[in-house]
């Protein structure tokens, strides 16, 4: 029920008179082995990382300089074609599935470090580079760049701008937002523009504060100057296990409240325990309910004093079992099993649905127990791990795609979860964004004057409506078909929770 | 946000705004009015906020705190303080205006964007605004963002509300990132230049140390070291300088953030006599500019004030030439932009904003840009 809206179909003969139109455009612009549009070499790209949702695009462009961006944008934009750009494709929610009758423009071969900048704390990076391309520059120097999105070995800059892009540090060390400085790119037509400034804030409105995080709607960036952080002297990692997910979910928020800002802290539950204890023998604790895994950084003075201040909190929230990382190896050991939370999954089950939604961390304990719920109600198992300082869940559905009704209950069961994320406080997208997977739960979350006002957001940045049509923001007409499937479905979920 | 059936005060700004809309009748938005100052001058009738108060909802174990955009700041400083947290943006504390003697409030702090000495270690009023109701050209309330601090649900239309200068629409209620108060603090003076100051902080920043502000002025470098007591202690003993009596630099931190401490004072008798004081938003290495004029260096360099009685334009060709910009903060000439000119493809998305939120142009005109 969140797939993408059904788009008109083009005729056969429709789409190649357009993608003969479109080549011929862009064939000046571009070296010829930067212009794909046979099938064959198309195909590759007709999904990124959630790959339920496939489209092959009309064409692929795979320009190298900024130059031959620019000139494609103006080309695209003079013929009204729709462009969607792309990163490693990585992405979970769908934001870089092609438009049948646009180009993805592909910016992998921007991959150049441009600049290190030890004494200024910065690099100035072309959109293509990779995530951990930059912390491994800049180590030489000791220092890195903070957001660490589980994909960080693949996903690159540009898509981490994109997504506005978290990982499990971002409670102490922020989003890619708080990271990033300025971005540099061009408007729908092929305008140079630039957001944010190498100070620490630009004149007029914070335009950077909505590029950021906009799913390549607004405009296509080329290149990101981040901000570095000296790398710390010591981490070190508890691993506590809990009887009972209420205590565990009381510990997150204890630790909290006692004035600590963990450098990480996760929470799996037991289906989730089990599924990587048996794939990366992490030495996780099978018996636990939950366990939580609570991190802290700095000088070994500073790490001393905090994971003493940890331990009596845990402790004191009924922890039946804690043990801290005597070396780096062992804290590895702890988050390997964190880590392969995805790739376990997979190996028990042929499918699984991954959420991302957030909540306010005093209902941690709650979400796990509606979602026990949820399990019988769809028939289905779940397992999950959170981002417990963030409050963000990645609840993973199981199930076997080969059985369309067991789909049909997944992406149900999914949407339950959002929405009762919603009526919990919380957002139905933490950090994997909207795309297309979630366009229905917008409507959910958001009114429609306020969708609409996003519509207009857009419109100012990319007023013809090229860039990554039919994305993040659901049309007023989808939802009115999403609100009427759910009042003939009769039953909206936990209505005892109180709506707003 | 509750509805605006359900709350007086609000149901009485949104028919407010109505009416105005009605008529076309510009408005300019005021909180405490303690940064009027700020920008253009401000036109229209005036539209209080300071009914709309009160703190809405504060959880201090989800380190959110969500307040009505006319609540004073020192009352939600002061609730966040009984926790044991606080803003850590540290936004200025203006000296309240005549008729407003509670002082500035969250939606003034939250559209001005301004924050304080902590700015280049904690980040700004941007980074910690996690939600925002806004009630727009057209009378209706919107709300974006939320109350977790993860969310990419949409445009974080929030986000961009900080610094608006209210050019959007009125911010009604804004939810916050807040933070402990760190365990310990400690002050340390060096002597030294403006280019030997640059060069530390530039190193310093560069290890994990945790350095938490810094002032230089008139040949002295204040550096304010935050965090665990082990870690301040640490740092305390690896850097040298002289220890500052702790009461004597909270005194001096305060004062440097609300902008009445010495150079802020001097500053405000030259300007008296002719001179403008300026902002200027630099890349922190940048060496120091050649203008004449007396200089405080804050951010780690990122901020630098100059009291000084040159040219604007020499003042904005020699921030941009840094790679920064600049902002006319006190005296010279009003009706002249105060913020720095943008590029015209900026511009356009700026024009082209305001009238997708605040089509009649009702709301603070000239405030953020002259005519806009």
């Amino acid at each position: 029920m969140n797939a993408p809206e059904a788009a008109a179909r083009p005729g056969t003969a429709d789409r190649a008179a357009r993608q003969q139109a479109v080549v011929a455009a862009l064939r000046p612009l571009l070296p010829a082995h930067a212009l794909l549009w046979h099938a064959e070499d198309t195909t590759p790209y007709e999904c990124d990382g959630l790959t339920a949702y496939r489209e092959r695009p009309l064409v692929v462009a795979l320009p190298e300089t900024e130059a031959e961006v620019a000139a494609l944008l103006a080309a695209c934009h003079r013929l009204q074609v729709p462009v969607v750009a792309r990163g490693a494709g990585t992405g979970l929610s769908g934001g870089a599935l092609p438009h049948a009758l646009g180009v993805t423009l592909s910016l992998a071969r921007f991959n150049r470090i441009l600049r290190i900048d030890p004494r200024a704390r910065t690099a100035t990076v072309q959109c293509g580079v990779r995530n951990l391309a930059i912390s491994e520059a800049a180590a030489p120097h000791g220092l890195y760049y903070a957001p660490d999105p589980s994909s960080q070995i693949a996903c690159t800059i540009g898509g981490n701008v994109a997504e506005n892009s978290g990982g499990v540090h971002c409670l102490k060390y922020g989003l890619t937002l708080h990271n990033v400085l300025q971005v540099r790119g061009y408007t729908a037509d092929g305008e140079a523009v630039s957001f944010g400034s190498l100070a620490l804030d630009a004149p007029g409105l914070d335009l950077l504060a909505v590029v950021v995080g906009s799913e390549g709607m607004l405009a296509v960036i080329t290149e990101v100057t981040v901000r570095l952080t000296p790398r710390p002297l010591l981490a070190r990692c508890i691993m506590a296990s809990f009887d009972d997910v209420r205590k565990a979910g009381d510990a997150v928020a204890a630790v909290i409240a006692a004035g600590i800002i963990p450098a990480g802290l996760e929470m799996l539950d037991k289906p989730m325990t089990a599924a990587v204890e048996a794939y990366v023998h992490a030495g996780y604790d099978l018996d636990a309910e939950a366990i939580l895994l609570c991190e802290s950084d700095g000088t070994p003075e500073e790490v001393a004093e905090e994971i003493g201040r940890m331990l009596d909190v845990l402790a004191g929230c009924g922890a039946t079992r804690l043990e801290v990382s005597k070396d780096e190896a062992q804290r590895l050991q702890f988050w390997s099993g964190r880590k392969n939370a995805f790739p376990a999954s997979g190996r028990i089950s042929p499918d699984y649905l991954c959420m991302d939604s957030t909540i306010p961390r005093k209902r941690l304990a709650d979400m796990l127990l509606a979602i026990q719920q949820m399990e019988g109600k769809y028939g289905l198992r779940c397992c999950n791990v959170f981002h417990a300082g963030d409050g963000n869940l990645h609840p993973l559905i199981l199930f076997d795609a080969n059985d369309p009704d067991q789909l049909r209950r997944a992406e149900a069961f999914g949407a339950d979860i959002l929405e009762t994320s919603v009526a919990m406080g919380g957002t139905v997208t933490g950090e994997h964004g909207v795309g297309v997977e979630k366009l229905a739960s917008m409507c959910v979350q958001f009114s429609p004057a306020e969708r609409e006002r996003m519509l207009a957001l857009k419109h100012a940045f990319d007023p013809a409506g090229l860039l990554n049509p039919g994305k993040v923001i659901p049309t007023l007409h989808r939802c009115a078909e999403y609100g009427r499937m759910h009042v003939r479905k009769g039953l909206l979920p936990f209505p005892e929770l109180e709506r707003y | 946000m509750a509805a605006a059936g359900d709350d007086p005060a609000l149901a009485r700004l949104v028919e407010r705004v109505r009416a105005a809309r009605a008529d076309r009748c510009p408005l300019d938005i005021r909180g405490g009015s303690t940064k009027a100052f700020l920008g253009g001058v401000p036109a229209g009738e005036p539209l209080e906020l300071r009914e709309l108060a009160g703190i809405s909802c504060y959880e201090p174990s989800e380190l959110v705190v969500t307040a009505r955009a006319g609540t004073p700041l020192a009352e939600l400083e002061a609730a966040l303080a009984e926790r044991g947290q606080c803003l850590p943006f540290e936004p200025p504390r203006f000296a309240p205006g005549p008729g407003t003697p509670a002082g500035g409030t969250v939606g003034g702090m939250v559209a001005a964007g301004l924050a304080g000495p902590a700015r280049a270690a904690a980040g700004s009023v941007r980074d910690h605004v996690l939600g925002a109701s806004l009630l727009d050209g057209r009378a209706e309330l919107l709300s974006f963002g939320g109350q977790v601090i993860k969310n990419v649900a949409g445009y974080d239309v929030s986000r961009l509300l900080a610094g608006s200068m209210g050019v959007l629409g009125v911010i009604c209620e804004v939810s916050l990132k807040v933070l402990p108060v760190p365990p310990a603090t400690a002050t340390l003076r060096f002597d030294c230049t403006q280019a030997q100051a640059i060069d530390r902080l530039a190193a310093w920043g560069g290890q994990p140390l945790p350095v938490h502000a810094s002032a230089w002025w008139q040949g002295t470098l204040a550096l304010r070291l935050a965090g665990a007591r082990a870690a301040v202690e640490a740092a305390c003993a690896r850097l040298g300088g002289e220890a500052v009596d702790p009461a004597l630099a909270a005194g001096f931190w305060a004062g440097l953030r609300d902008q009445r401490d010495d150079y802020f004072l001097a500053a405000q008798a030259q300007v008296a006599a002719g001179a403008t004081l300026w902002r200027l938003a630099l890349p922190a290495t940048a060496a120091p500019l050649a203008l004449a004029g007396d200089t405080l260096v804050e951010w780690g360099g990122a901020q630098r004030w100059l009291c000084t009685d040159a040219e604007p334009a020499t003042v904005r060709a020699a921030a941009l030439a840094a790679g920064g910009h600049a902002t006319r903060w006190r005296g010279g000439d009003r009706s002249a932009a105060g913020f720095e000119p943008l590029p015209p493809a900026l511009l356009r998305i700026h024009r082209a904003l305001q009238a997708a939120f605040d089509p009649e142009g009702l709301f603070n005109r000239g405030r953020l840009y002259p005519d806009s």
